[in-house]
């Protein structure tokens, strides 16, 4: 239609409509890649947390954080057996196994945890490894014995009669240099872990990988389950902009239809719609939403259905009305009625296209209130329990005191992202005002 | 003539009235605006009318209940030997379709989020013209008919892209998209330049001769009335208080209403500005109490006390053809 | 043009361009004329043509979309247009010169009583009493036709003849040289448009006052008028005695207006004037009438001057230059 493509023309001369449109365009893509890529019953799936996050450190700052500070801090290595020269002798009844895995640490810091993982094949019996440490100086380190189940965790950095012989935790005495024991530093260049491994059993295999978990992570660094937050905030985007969205069309779309129904037709319509809006006005929302979360589910689509339901008989209602009661004596509703229009056709066709394009600013602007009520419902606690949402993840901050234990990242990111949602829609948004309402334009 | 035309009544107003209630807290009736109360009229096919008065004296309300849009109140509208009142579903459909109107402003009329095509589109729809190239070959004949040639330029543009006389025409077009029996025209230049108004006035004179439509012209300016009625009504507080034909009425107004009118406004003259107009005093009556007896008497120069203040003219027949509501006309007052 | 001893207002080349977002829009451009004690000038002219530019531009009531806004306007012996804002808006505004707006009379502010709306000018520009200013607009109120009980009556209250009457009762209050009027009887009925326009008469006529009477209503006009100025796409094209232009107007476009007006009792159908007016955003080069114009002719595509062919009128057409060859 000739009327929106000229506006959007006249949008372009306003620089934060097109830095609006960039934000919510990049939100946009965002949200596509990310459902393309991770699936939402996988993202689901990984949200839950678990082994999927084995190889990933716990509460790694992001990387830009460490670069930004100037710092030093490693990444997680994970080194694997079937990446190393493997030696097996057979013997009888089993085979002795020798597996080295050699890495090279380049870093000043320590690394925030070791474990190896250890899983034993084709073999109904356990058997036995002995792990040993060589550090680049030459000097080897005895971490003593170990039973090999089907799959066995080594936590080596838990390994307190280690931590004893250390004087520090595992992680830390293993790489410790000679530096100043005030201020230290990891020493670098090539280590390694040999495994000796008695299997009683020929034919069983020994797989091994060791974790170096660093201290930084991503982008978006990981949290106290190891998982990596760039999974929250790249599936917050999709679930925020749905969010936003479906309850602005929702509530919008739904008030605009009953505010114009009791326009046209007046009397006691009007008066129904006019009592269940005031009565609708003063329920209060947000506890509501509280109650229905914590007594009956909080699942972001019934929060959704609920925001909706709400909002439906909502001040908007109002708005609508004083909108629409001068354009219901329009001569031209007028003349639809003189050539037979019905009040279906008159309300849908007539009346509200009459409005809407005052209206889409104010429905811009309104997206991000519904994200930042999703947003603040999680906070709350009362987020959807299954899906990685932005919210989600600043509850889980609160939850773990990250601002108290110096985990800024976890905060910051989706408080940023949400800003930025609001930035983008409140500029283009605002923009957009101007263009569809020209008595804001300035001469 | 006179006999002919009897048989060949198309619209009739019987003791036609459209009271709207006031109401307190939407149910309360506190009072009633008699914006029509009590109009005789019978239109004859193909004949050109102008209802002429002040605002407030009820003529857009007749022609709203002309259309359908105001229930009468008491009385009825017999079009075409039915009767309006009991019209239902298709049938009045049907009646819709065959009353085109045309409004005072023609910007207002139109959808300012359709375009033309768009807008004339939207009658052909509701009634039921549902193939495509049957309604753009409508719509190009009608605009062909009120000389918006350029057809191609004219269809995708938004009412605002289109001059006053320009848009005018395309309420027009959209009054006779659905081959109407009669046009009801509310003011249809008062609010175009003078130079357009003669254009428009002719173009629906043309229309109306050509198709043989039956005309309700509704005005407040009788001298835009000689050249496009046969007939004119004059109207005062919700009542006709004198018809006749055309230069009739305008050469020898009986009513003194419409004398008062006619001296109102005289053809323009430098001489104009010299001398002061004989403009009876006072307003219009309040339509909510309007006064006992002639409506016009608190105003009437020429008032009889005791008569004019109390009993209700009917209608007199001073000149053959020519109906005044004037106790004036009556034989016991003459002298 | 010369300037007699009567000349009370003498507009020369008034210019008001405003910007627009398809560019400049030229509403007024190049009026002159003059005004003198006691007339009516009636400056009439179809919508778009730039009348009430023309108004605002004299008042100086401005939108701040403005290009060019030039000229000359001498009121006695001062140049107007030479003013600081503050001084036009202390000497000559109201003082001097009063608008009566278009729909002013839907304008009044609706909570405050009538009475001391039409005091306003009284206390705020000249720093009167309440008493002073109320004795004065009671006699207003009586010159224009209102009775004084409506003094204290809110705006809502009043008939819209009635509220059209308060309206010329404040611009009248300050017993300024000049009254323009924009459209003062267009909303309102026939009769009550008559009432006014009796009013009107009265007033020139007792109060020695002059107006510019900004109008599109031929018929309206003729109920005033002295002289008429015709405006056509922000000129004006004709300028004439009131009886001259009524009767033998002399501009093609003038003859046409004048034959579109109906007649109450004349046989032949009045005309009209095909084609749509210019834009003001883009005229056309030359005469701006000349596109409907059935006498155009070569020399149509150059500017016309304004021809004086008797000094009573002035004509911006070709047509006329033999004339006044002839005549001088």
């Amino acid at each position: 239609m000739n009327r929106w493509t000229q506006g959007f023309r006249e949008l372009k001369r306003y620089p934060s409509a097109l830095g609006g449109m960039a934000i919510i365009l990049f939100l946009i893509a965002l949200s596509f890649y990310t459902v393309i890529t991770i699936p939402y019953s996988e993202a689901l799936e990984q949200w839950r947390g678990g082994d999927h996050w084995r190889m990933h450190p716990v509460n790694a700052s992001p990387l830009w954080t460490d670069r930004l500070t100037g710092g030093d801090k490693p990444q997680t290595q994970v080194i694997e057996s079937d990446a190393s020269e493997i030696r097996e002798t057979s013997f009888e009844g089993g085979k002795q196994v020798r597996i080295p895995l050699d890495f090279s640490y380049n870093n000043d810091g320590f690394p925030s945890e070791l474990n190896l993982f250890l899983e034993q094949r084709h073999s109904g019996q356990e058997g036995f490894v002995r792990l040993t440490w060589h550090r680049p100086d030459g000097e080897t380190i005895n971490l003593g014995g170990q039973r090999i189940g089907e799959k066995e965790r080594v936590s080596i950095s838990q390994n307190s009669s280690l931590e004893g012989r250390l004087g520090m935790v595992p992680h830390v005495g293993l790489f410790a240099g000679d530096s100043d024991p005030e201020s230290p530093q990891a020493r670098q260049g090539q280590y390694r872990l040999t495994l000796d491994a008695i299997l009683f059993d020929e034919n069983a295999e020994l797989e091994a990988d060791l974790a170096v978990y660093g201290r930084v992570h991503g982008l978006a660094g990981t949290d106290y389950q190891r998982r990596d937050l760039m999974l929250a905030l790249m599936w917050g985007t999709p679930v925020a902009l749905a969010f936003g969205l479906l309850a602005a069309v929702g509530t919008t779309v739904t008030t605009l239809i009953i505010a114009a129904t009791g326009v046209w037709f007046g009397g006691w319509v009007d008066a129904i719609i006019q009592r269940l809006t005031e009565v609708n006005m003063i329920l209060p929302m947000l506890p509501i939403l509280v109650m229905v979360g914590t007594l009956y589910s909080t699942s972001i689509w019934l929060m959704l259905g609920v925001v909706i339901a709400l909002g439906i008989f909502s001040a908007g209602i109002k708005t609508y009305r004083a909108m629409l009661l001068p354009i219901r004596e329009a001569p031209y509703i007028e003349a639809a009625r003189a050539y037979g229009a019905g009040s279906g056709r008159i309300i849908m066709r007539y009346m509200i296209p009459r409005i809407l394009p005052v209206l889409i600013p104010t429905f811009v602007t309104l997206i991000p209130t519904f994200v930042f009520l999703e947003a603040s419902l999680a906070v709350l606690g009362l987020g959807d329990p299954e899906l990685p949402t932005w919210g989600k993840v600043l509850n889980d901050a609160q939850e773990q005191s990250a601002l108290y234990n110096g985990f800024y990242y976890w905060v910051i990111s989706p408080a940023v992202l949400l800003m930025l949602t609001g930035l983008g829609f409140a500029m283009f948004g605002f923009a957009l005002d101007r263009v569809f309402n020209p008595r804001l334009r300035t001469q | 003539m006179e006999a002919e035309q009897q048989n060949d009544i198309l619209l009739k107003a019987n003791n036609l009235h459209t009271w709207f209630d006031l109401r307190q807290w939407g149910f309360l009736r506190i009072g009633s605006v008699r914006a029509v109360d009590g109009v005789d009229f019978e239109l004859a096919r193909g004949e050109a009318v102008a209802f002429v008065g002040e605002s407030g004296c009820g003529k857009s309300t007749l022609a709203r209940t002309l259309l359908g849009l105001h229930r009468p109140t008491s009385g009825d509208v017999t079009f075409d030997g039915q009767e309006l009142s009991t019209l239902k579903g298709e049938a009045r459909q049907q009646y819709l379709a065959s009353v085109g109107y045309v409004q005072q402003d023609p910007f207002g009329a139109l959808p300012p989020f359709m375009d033309v095509r768009r807008l004339l589109s939207e009658p052909l729809i509701i009634h039921g013209v549902k193939d495509r190239d049957t309604r753009e070959k409508r719509i190009r004949q009608v605009l062909e008919e009120v000389r918006l040639t350029q057809v191609d330029e004219i269809l995708p543009k938004f009412p605002h892209m289109l001059s006053g006389g320009q848009q005018q025409r395309v309420v027009i077009a959209r009054a006779l998209l659905l081959e109407p029996s009669m046009l009801i025209a509310d003011e249809p230049v008062s609010m175009l330049d003078a130079s357009v108004r003669v254009e428009i006035l002719n173009l629906l004179r043309n229309i109306q001769k050509q198709r043989s439509l039956t005309l309700a012209f509704i005005t407040h300016d009788l001298s835009t009335v000689r050249h496009y009625a046969d007939r004119i009504f004059v109207m005062y507080a919700g009542r006709i208080v004198e018809q006749a034909p055309v230069e009739k009425l305008l050469d020898s107004p009986q009513h003194p209403y419409t004398q008062s009118l006619l001296a109102a406004i005289a053809d323009v003259d430098a001489d104009n500005a010299l001398e002061e107009r004989d403009v009876p005093s006072g307003e219009p009556p309040s339509l909510l109490k309007p006064p006992q007896g002639c409506r016009f008497h608190p105003r009437c120069p020429k008032a009889i006390a005791g008569t004019c203040d109390v009993k209700d003219p009917p209608f007199f027949e001073p000149q053959t053809g020519h109906f005044s509501a004037c106790w004036l006309h009556d034989e016991a007052h003459r002298g | 043009m010369t300037q007699s001893a009567d000349t009370l207002l003498q507009v020369s080349d008034l210019t008001l361009h405003y910007r627009t977002r398809r560019g400049t829009a030229r509403a007024v451009d190049g009026v002159s004329f003059d005004l003198r004690r006691n007339e009516a000038l009636v400056v009439l002219g179809e919508s778009g043509s730039g009348k009430s530019s023309l108004a605002k531009a004299l008042m100086r009531l401005l939108p701040r979309n403005i290009e060019r806004f030039s000229g000359q306007v001498m009121l006695g012996d001062m140049d107007i247009m030479q003013l600081g804002d503050e001084a036009f808006r202390k000497q000559v505004q109201w003082n001097r010169m009063a608008l009566v707006m278009q729909a002013a009379m839907n304008a009044l502010n609706p909570v405050v009583r009538v009475g001391e709306q039409v005091a306003e000018p009284l206390r705020v520009h000249r720093g009167w009493s309440k008493d002073r200013a109320m004795e004065r607009v009671a006699e207003t109120f009586r010159k224009v036709g209102v009775s004084t009980d409506f003094l204290q009556r809110y705006p809502f209250e009043l008939s819209g003849g009635m509220r059209q009457r308060v309206v010329l009762a404040m611009a009248l209050v300050t017993e300024p040289d000049v009254v323009i009027l924009d459209e003062p009887t267009s909303a309102l009925d026939v009769l009550t448009q008559a009432s006014i326009m009796n009013v009107l008469k009265r007033i020139k006529r007792e109060e020695g006052t002059s107006f510019i009477l900004i109008t599109h209503d031929v018929a309206t006009s003729s109920e005033l008028a002295d002289r008429v100025a015709l405006m056509y796409a922000g000129q004006i094209v004709e300028i004439s005695d009131a009886r001259d232009f009524f009767h033998y107007p002399a501009h093609p476009y003038s003859q046409m207006l004048m034959d579109s007006v109906p007649r109450l009792h004349q046989a032949e159908a009045p005309g009209y004037i095909p084609g749509e007016p210019p834009d003001l955003i883009d005229p056309p080069t030359g005469c701006r009438f000349a596109d409907r114009c059935p006498s155009r002719f070569s020399k149509c595509s150059q500017d016309p001057p304004a021809f004086s062919p008797d000094e009573r009128r002035r004509v911006r057409c070709w047509l006329h230059e033999d004339e006044v060859a002839r005549g001088s």
